[in-house]
């Protein structure tokens, strides 16, 4: 008994603030070079999600400044709403406040624990106030806070607070000095950067550690702000049920057809005929034991799934293709939106692209871009159900070469948007393996690999008649004429071998001695009328025939000329001059025409 | 034949592909070459020679593609350079060769194994060796220590050698022209050609070549044409028995295939490379559960190409079959002096002397 007294003294409760600052793996700061990267995430993220609600293009300003060895200044700016300053405390200095966490709909921030972390975060490394600044409009005056967190109690500790002049007319500016360090400079830029991507409706400015970047804005379309729906019966945990019985004064079929989605008197009718219970009774009057009887009545019943197109915003085909080409400069680029589809009760949508090509690293993995509700997934890659579902799609039948994720040229981006997408840990680094996901995930990759093989196909197809072209158009006659040496024969005339081959337009261009021949070949059926364009730093002012056309550009010129060939016909011309440059074929069917440099 | 029939005959013959391209491009056609497909799936034996040859399976390369016009292109230029290395009675090196392409632009080498494949290649389209378009390989040949007497024609003259009186300790170095070489006399029963420098030179301290009658022959590993030449001459004009002693690994026993039966790489020349009649002495798996050699476990490198005898019809017999399982199922091998655990004297007084008169040789 003594003892049970002595452990009693010891037993007190435990406020939230001072379970993170023990737990703070558990909010993504678990190291220093994590610090900066989860605070501008959280902070972004929630200028991002204002701008929405309140149907504004986005301008986001981030720096990073290091003002002691280990000590750094972090400013996030928005143009977004701003926070009514009675609020301003509760946001920043109280863990676990939030306006979106009771609603369901897709959102970037859920619980509300983000940017009061970093405030917490930023009194227990350096003990500097968080300085907040917001306007929430023209007409009224901006705030400004000085703000920490008192652990013990979760509640805000205001310590300054001031109407200030601030150029802005709305927003909200955040400035935390935190000890960290910058050596993950390289993945902040890239979230950044893929935060770009996937919002290409925000124009993000940053200046990282005196390192001006820019990301612009390529759409003026604000996505529209998802709506928040009532909660599915499928689901719903016995928590929220009970909570939602309680406080309700409807009968009981009420309950179930105002309260929930997609509950109709039918499904209704049939959930309280599997539960036993009559509709006429009042909610809040049932017991525990006939709610737990109800929630599962509920969960048995069909119901059509819960409507996706107000709560969930994809992103878009259209605009992910824009998103990826302002960032990255690829050959080829393609995104799916899947239709919506439900886990455990929850709407989700999965969107896919597949870029491949242009500057993308030819060798190596894939380049993964996770996301989850528009927010960069940068962490954990390995333990993340996206990953896992891309490695699981057979990319060999789609002509790339694959480890695990495929490899070579290729850009990969997963969107997995959802009322609640399943992480594997609150710090919201990697989606949870959940099989409807998945499967959505691989069906999108799936159609999209069927459009690059295509994309592939058609490349090495075009790729392989270019290289005949130029065996037979160039190289062979190098052979002819070394062959014809060996025999001691008049050289070979490879000119009704090339035709008979190609049955297309021949374009050459060679240079000899300084000077410059340009011969064109018809050996299609069809007479054709053409202009062949030649730009080089040579004049050609002896050109015989002379261009019907000279342009200069800059230090070269654009000579043009004109010729109509019937089948069989061939025109050519010559000048002096060094040779180089470009030679192009207007006026012909791509497909009919081949045009050779036979100095290259 | 006299040299200038010989020089007439390559030149006929190189300028007869040339001629053959002509023909094609005249008549409208893409000028293409057609020519045995060089794997260990098409190799078949020979009965008359006794030898593996190439068999019947052919590819044909015609210039449709960039890649395969440049290759005809470089062979042309190839042809064109080596019609006048006879016409003016000149040689030159494989890598000479190569660093002359470098004038060639398009149809310069891009490695020097591309330009040693093209002339293998131009071997077997004209059905002569390297040596007939009066090229030489760099790599230098083996050397002979044993009773025997030879006369070779040098540059600077004829000279005699005696295998044993005449040379030092690294013995007679086998040129890269064995033709020009002579046999005289010998006092020899068998010819034992040697894997290892370290062998070589353990039979040469111990006397086994004068004790045994035996020509001791140092392949330095994967032994070179001139030296697989100069076996086979030893085994026909001499009528020496040949065996071969290698280390117990299945690399090894690659070398003694190139020696009896010829190689895949140079099927073309298996008759005047192969030895039909050579055999293998060891180490053979066997011996080293027989004589408990020291041994090291397989990599699995090894036991791919251990794999890959099994289905090369080379070592498609019952000797080989039952050696290779029983080296698989060990998982070791041996290298040939490893027979020094049991005493610097056992390899030439008990292993080689009980293993030859098992085999017949003694």
């Amino acid at each position: 008994m003594v003892l049970a007294e002595d452990l009693a003294k010891q037993q007190r409760s435990i406020s939230v603030a001072e379970f993170f600052e023990k737990n703070k793996h558990l909010l993504g700061f678990d190291s220093p070079t994590r610090g900066i990267i989860t605070t501008i995430k959280e902070a972004v993220d929630n200028s991002l999600d204002a701008c929405e609600e309140a149907q504004v293009l986005p301008d986001i300003y981030v720096s990073v400044t290091r003002l002691e060895k280990d000590v750094f200044r972090i400013v996030v700016e928005d143009n977004g709403p701003g926070i009514v300053p009675e609020n301003v405390p509760f946001v920043f200095g109280k863990l676990l406040y939030g306006s979106r966490f009771h609603q369901i709909r897709q959102s970037r921030g859920q619980q509300g624990i983000g940017i009061s972390a970093a405030v917490l975060y930023a009194q227990l490394t350096t003990g500097v106030p968080t300085k907040v600044i917001s306007r929430t409009g023209a007409r009224t005056p901006a705030h400004s806070f000085e703000l920490m967190i008192k652990t013990e109690t979760n509640e805000p500790d205001i310590r300054v607070h001031r109407e200030i002049e601030w150029d802005r007319m709305h927003g909200t500016r955040v400035e935390i000095e935190f000890k960290a360090t910058l050596a993950a400079k390289k993945r902040l830029l890239d979230y950044l950067r893929y935060t770009a991507v996937v919002n290409p409706h925000a124009r993000i400015r940053g200046e990282i550690d005196g390192e001006p970047c820019t990301f612009e804005r390529v759409s003026d379309e604000v996505p529209p702000c998802p709506k928040a729906i009532a909660p599915h019966p499928h689901g719903i945990e016995f928590g929220l049920l009970k909570r939602m019985a309680e406080a309700s004064t409807a009968k009981l079929e009420e309950f179930l057809v105002e309260g929930f989605s997609r509950v109709g008197r039918k499904s209704a009718e049939e959930i309280l005929g599997v539960a036993g219970l009559k509709g006429s009774r009042k909610a809040s009057a049932l017991s525990s034991q006939e709610l737990k009887a109800l929630l599962e009545a509920m969960q048995a019943v069909q119901v059509p799934p819960p409507p996706a197109s107000q709560c969930l915003s994809p992103i878009g085909e259209e605009l992910i293709v824009q998103g990826i080409e302002k960032e990255y400069p690829v050959d080829f680029i393609k995104a799916r939106t899947r239709k919506s589809s439900v886990h455990s009760g929850h709407p989700f949508i999965v969107e896919a692209a597949l870029g491949y090509g242009g500057k993308l690293p030819a060798e190596g993995q894939a380049q993964m871009l996770r996301f989850a509700n528009r927010v960069p997934l940068l962490y954990q890659q390995g333990a993340c159900a996206i990953t896992n579902a891309v490695a699981g799609v057979n990319w060999k039948a789609y002509n790339l070469s694959q480890q695990g994720l495929p490899t070579g040229a290729v850009m990969v981006l997963v969107h997995v948007a959802s009322t609640n997408v399943p992480f594997t840990s609150e710090s919201k680094d990697a989606v949870a393996a959940i099989p409807e996901i998945e499967k959505e995930i691989t069906l999108a990759l799936q159609e999209l690999g069927r459009e690059l093989k295509t994309y592939l196909n058609r490349r090495d197809r075009s790729r392989q008649q270019e290289d005949r072209a130029r065996a037979i158009c160039s190289i062979i006659p190098d052979i002819a004429a070394k062959v014809s040496e060996i025999v001691e024969q008049p050289p070979v005339d490879t000119a009704p071998l090339e035709g008979r081959i190609m049955r297309r337009l021949v374009a050459k261009k060679r240079t000899l001695d300084g000077q410059v021949e340009l011969s064109v070949h018809n050996y299609t059926a069809k007479p054709v009328s053409l202009s062949l364009s030649l730009l080089s730093p040579d004049a050609a002012q002896d050109a015989i025939p002379k261009p019907d056309f000279v342009d200069r550009v800059g230090d070269d010129y654009t000579k043009v000329w004109k010729c109509a060939l019937d089948p069989e016909a061939s025109w050519g011309a010559r000048y002096t001059g060094g040779g180089g440059g470009t030679l192009d074929v207007r006026g012909v069917d791509d497909r009919v025409k081949v045009v050779v440099d036979l100095d290259v | 034949m006299s040299r200038k029939t010989t020089d007439a005959l390559a030149e006929t013959r190189l300028v007869g592909i040339a001629r053959f391209w002509y023909d094609q491009m005249t008549g409208g056609d893409l000028p293409s070459i057609s020519m045995p497909t060089r794997t260990k799936q098409n190799i078949a034996y020979d009965d008359e020679s006794g030898v593996w040859k190439y068999g019947e399976r052919e590819s044909t390369r015609s210039a449709g593609s960039a890649k395969s016009a440049l290759h005809i292109l470089k062979m042309a230029y190839v042809i064109g350079f080596l019609k006048q290395q006879l016409r003016e009675n000149r040689s030159s090196t494989l890598r000479e060769l190569y660093y002359i392409s470098e004038g060639w632009k398009r149809a310069k080498f891009a490695a020097q194994d591309e330009s040693n494949l093209l002339i293998e290649d131009m071997e077997i389209l004209t059905e002569l060796s390297r040596e007939a378009f009066h090229l030489r390989p760099e790599e230098d040949g083996a050397s002979i220590y044993g009773p025997l007497k030879l006369r070779e024609q040098t540059r600077r003259g004829e000279r005699e050698i005696h295998c044993q009186e005449d040379v030092g300790e690294a013995g007679y170095p086998i040129p890269n022209n064995v033709e020009n070489i002579e046999f005289l006399e010998h006092d020899a029963k068998f010819v034992i050609a040697i894997e290892t420098g370290g062998m070589y030179a353990r039979l040469m301290e111990n006397g086994f070549d004068e004790e045994y009658g035996a020509v001791l022959v140092h392949l330095k590993g994967q032994p070179a044409r001139s030296t697989r030449r100069a076996l086979k001459r030893m085994n026909e004009d001499l009528g020496l028995p040949l065996v071969v002693f290698t280390d117990g690994d299945p690399w090894s026993y690659r070398i003694f295939g190139s020696i009896a039966y010829g190689s895949i790489k140079a099927a073309h020349m298996s008759e005047l490379l192969a030895t039909p009649g050579a055999q293998f002495v060891g180490v053979q798996p066997s011996d080293i559960s027989d004589y408990d050699l020291p041994s090291d476990a397989l990599t699995e490198g090894d036991i791919a190409a251990l794999k890959a005898e099994l289905t090369d019809p080379r070592f498609d017999t019952d000797y080989w079959k039952k050696q290779i399982g029983l080296q698989l199922q060990m998982k070791l091998k041996s290298e040939q002096q490893a027979f020094a655990s049991r005493g610097l004297d056992f390899v030439t007084k008990e292993y080689l002397p009980t293993r030859l008169s098992e085999m017949g040789i003694l």
